[in-house]
């Protein structure tokens, strides 16, 4: 087992530099950047539902709460590196709170939609209606629907003269997912990642073996919102502007798209899918002969339809399949339809 | 004393809308445990339909009560069998395969109609009461609400289709087993509840600009409004449509509008915190 | 005099106007093996749920070990090493035998012990064979066998299982039989159970339940040759 986790971070570590050096040349790093930062929220949701079974209708609220920490922040401070650490901080710190009220009145399913869904939208309208001139945080004017602009945006740590954009951004960013990516391998190696697992195929069971399930849920989510928080961060910086869209249902929706279409119980797939459909809608909205919206909600319909189990478990069937290894059966398939049903 | 006939008059209003607003969905979620998130755009599109029609000349109560119903309870129709059939049991699929869906209407919406706002003027006119200007077509709504569930218990209490509807809704296994197909009662269901989702979307449709992304206005409302309700699909409709839509107006009354939608909210989440299972498990326990 | 390790004083759980468990007063020594039977809905699983903490009785008290547990939550109550198998196999399909098992043993040992006892575990219960293989492939028998490794592999002082015995084979039922000896050298248990078969060849004392209540606790031959508990189980007039 220590041997494969090593060799799993090799491999991590040899295909992210191969990726980091050759995917500038084929696309911009401007457009890469927020691939990127897609792939850590597409994440941020992968692990909390894909290996804790927690359905969540509202990360985009965790991801436009980092950035908003972010910017007002870094209007106060003038420096970005507190507020980086803030805008990973907060969020998570937020759905602990949030979760401990949700996962300890025994919600599920549904409810827990209901739930992250309604909080989505008032965080949505709270915002909105801002734009008056009492809403200030500090020296930061929250501006509602016209969001806040003009922030500090990333420096090198203790000079705030230095900044840090156009490519060396993207590879601050690129960076960031996989090490990101790094700590959610190790944390589902761990024994509460497993544990985790467990939860999500058996609540009753793992509280009658005398695990806390609440606590431990309340703390996954809270990791899933600290990682979406720093994506929304990244975000803010990238955009160099954050608005009260960033918490639309709208933006819900396509982190869910993204994770059915790459594959629920994979760390890799909700990061193909994020990346893959934000590059495809950026293709799309080069054109207008057919509308954005309907395309990704074909998608969507189409893979609950016929791939429910996602690209990046289908493709690897089909891998192992082509390269005629027994493979061993993967038991994420049934693992994210439970994650769904259960 | 004006001011308190005018205050009624609004708070019966909200607790109206938010009834028209969740009934399809109350309808279609109470017989088939499905969640249609596509229920919004149902509503968009009874709007667009009733604009539609007024627009070839028909008469705009014509259009609005036959018309788009009709016409959403025909998409709806088709939308189950092409989709929904496939996901029966499968609960949250079926959630995120009709989110998909709002997506795709949203989509063909914006194509056909534009991303432009479009409305019909309110066919009844206003009237004063003391120094206070009542919107006529706010009583209309209020009406409309309560011939609504009058006529929907009826239905269910009433009739041949209410009996084998409500026995659906306890044991569908059983229903089938006695005879009545599932599907075809589901088909039909899922019209019926699509057409309710038509109506108030045609209803609604005078009082706000209608754009292709509408449905999102009304989604949330409508999923919290029948979540909460619970179990009962009457009761629950009407107990928590009247919860919700008193907390709305006081908080609108004083403080703002926005604050308003933002106390129905919490309120919701404070609710489903404490009743889990909707306020009919608790209350009005096994009534319709 | 060996201790109480589990004692209810008046408890009750009502549903509504049903009273499914009514004023029971029950008490378990350390290393004592009991079993609950009586008809369907006399109230035996219900009162199982009230001292695992799955439900919170209307009225009344549960002690364990002379703490009051009342309304505490399943994982408290397990956490104080008392082993739950409820009466539908509850287990985490999607994980292996070794997992599922491991995970249990987690709770309570390091992930180094854990994984030495798991082993230990699927020795004595002769899961070898299947070890690697996910619980949602295997057999209903296999999977009641996996879950009483999941109990057995935390080491419990109290075991409570809920028809162990349902829809086993006969080779199967033997197998657990000899597992479940083996418990009470450790741990005092506690069997709800409607197969009189294999009631007969493992209790010692039974407590037989009637409409919620405790209709008599004595011996298993004198319960089995009782009038009363006859007339209960066969439906015959007096």
């Amino acid at each position: 087992m220590e041997r494969s986790a090593k060799r799993d971070v090799v491999v991590t570590l040899i295909v992210s530099a191969i990726l980091i050096a050759v995917m500038p040349m084929l696309i911009g790093t401007y457009t890469l950047t927020v691939l990127v930062i897609y792939g850590m929220l597409g994440l941020s949701l992968g692990l909390i539902w894909g290996f804790g079974g927690i359905l969540c209708f509202g990360q985009a609220a965790f991801f436009g709460l980092g950035a908003y920490v972010y910017a007002i922040a870094a209007v106060n401070i003038g420096e970005s590196t507190l507020p980086m650490i803030l805008a990973v901080l907060l969020p998570g710190a937020f759905a602990a709170v949030l979760g401990a009220v949700m996962f300890y009145g025994r919600l599920t399913d549904v409810y827990l939609g209901v739930i992250t869904l309604v909080v989505t939208l008032i965080l949505f309208k709270f915002i909105n209606s801002t734009a008056g001139p009492q809403y200030v945080i500090g020296d930061a004017r929250l501006g509602g629907f016209n969001g806040i602009p003009g922030f500090q945006t990333l420096n090198v740590p203790g000079d705030s003269g230095a900044y840090i954009w156009g490519d060396a951004y993207f590879y601050v960013c690129a960076v960031a997912l996989v090490i990101v990516f790094l700590l959610v391998t190790w944390l589902l190696r761990s024994s509460f990642g497993r544990i985790a697992i467990g939860i999500r195929e058996n609540e009753t069971r793992m509280a009658l073996i005398g695990y806390d399930v609440a606590a431990r849920k309340t703390v996954l989510f809270a990791i899933g919102a600290a990682i979406a928080g720093l994506a929304g961060a990244l975000f803010a910086n990238w955009a160099e502007i954050v608005t009260p869209n960033l918490f639309s249902l709208g933006q819900s929706a396509e982190i869910i798209i993204w994770c059915i279409v790459g594959g629920l119980g994979t760390r890799l797939g909700p990061i193909v899918g994020a990346a893959g459909l934000a590059y495809l809608k950026f293709l799309l909205g080069q054109q207008s002969m057919i509308d954005n919206t309907l395309i990704m909600g074909l998608v969507l319909v189409i893979f609950v339809l016929f791939l429910p189990r996602g690209l990046v478990p289908a493709v690897g069937s089909l891998w192992h399949a082509s390269v005629g290894r027994t493979a061993r059966r993967r038991p994420a398939n049934r693992r994210m339809r439970r994650a769904r049903h259960g | 004393m004006d001011i308190s006939f005018v205050i009624l008059v609004e708070m019966l209003y909200a607790i109206a809308s938010l009834v028209l607003i969740s009934a399809g969905l109350a309808v279609v979620f109470g017989m088939m445990k499905v969640i249609n998130l596509a229920h919004g755009e149902f509503m968009m599109m009874g709007g667009y339909a009733t604009i539609t029609a007024v627009g070839l000349g028909v008469n705009v109560f014509i259009a609005m009560l036959i018309v788009a119903p009709l016409v959403v309870g025909l998409i709806g129709l088709v939308v189950e069998r092409l989709v929904i059939r496939h996901l029966y049991g499968r609960l949250v699929d079926t959630m995120l395969a009709t989110w998909g869906l709002s997506l795709v209407f949203i989509g063909l919406a914006t194509m056909i109609f534009g991303n432009t706002t479009t409305g019909i003027s309110t066919p009844i006119p206003g009237f004063t009461v003391g120094a206070y200007q009542i919107n006529g077509y706010n009583f209309f709504i209020i009406v409309m609400a309560v011939v609504l569930v009058i006529a929907l218990y009826a239905v269910l209490k009433g009739t041949r289709a209410g009996l084998i509807a409500r026995g659906t809704m306890q044991r569908s296994d059983m229903a089938a087993a006695l005879g009545y197909s599932p599907d075809r009662i589901y088909m039909a269901t899922f019209f019926f509840g699509s057409a309710l989702s038509g109506l108030a979307g045609a209803i609604l449709a005078p009082l706000v600009g209608l754009v292709p992304t509408s449905g999102g206005a009304y989604i949330a409302k409508a999923f919290i409004t029948v979540i909460a309700g619970g179990p009962s699909l009457i009761a629950g409709l009407v107990s928590s449509a009247t919860s919700f839509g008193l907390v709305n107006q006081i908080f609108t009354f004083a403080v703002s509008p926005v604050i308003g939608e933002v106390a129905l909210l919490i309120a919701a989440v404070i609710l489903l915190r404490a009743m889990p299972q909707g306020i009919t498990s608790r209350f009005f326990k096994g009534k319709l | 005099m060996a201790e109480t390790v589990l004692e209810t004083a008046g408890l009750t759980m009502r549903f509504g106007g049903v009273t499914a468990s009514d004023n029971v007063d029950f008490k378990l020594k350390a290393r004592e093996l009991r079993c609950l039977i009586g008809p369907n809905g006399a109230g035996k699983s219900t009162f199982f749920k009230c001292v695992t903490g799955l439900l919170t009785p209307s009225e009344g008290h549960v002690f364990m070990r002379g703490q009051e547990v009342t309304g505490w939550m399943p994982h408290q109550v397990a956490s104080l090493g008392v082993g739950i198998k409820t009466q539908t196999p509850n287990v985490m399909d999607a994980l292996s035998v070794h997992e599922n098992i491991w995970l249990a043993a987690r709770r309570f040992f390091t992930p180094v012990e854990a994984v030495a006892r798991t082993d230990d575990v699927i020795d004595r219960l002769a899961l070898g064979s299947i070890a690697r293989t996910d619980l949602g492939q295997l057999a209903h028998g296999e999977r009641q066998r996996v879950e009483l490794g999941l109990v057995v592999v935390t080491d419990p002082w109290l075991v409570l299982l809920d028809e162990p015995a349902a829809g086993m084979s006969a080779a199967d039922v033997d197998r657990m039989t000899g597992i479940i000896l083996e418990m009470t050298r450790s741990a005092a248990v506690v069997i709800v159970e409607h197969d009189m078969q294999f009631i007969r060849s493992i209790a010692e004392t039974v407590t037989v339940f009637h409409q919620g209540a405790v209709l008599m606790e004595d011996h298993v031959d004198r319960v089995m040759t009782d009038e009363t508990v006859r007339r209960v189980y066969l439906g015959k007039k007096a």
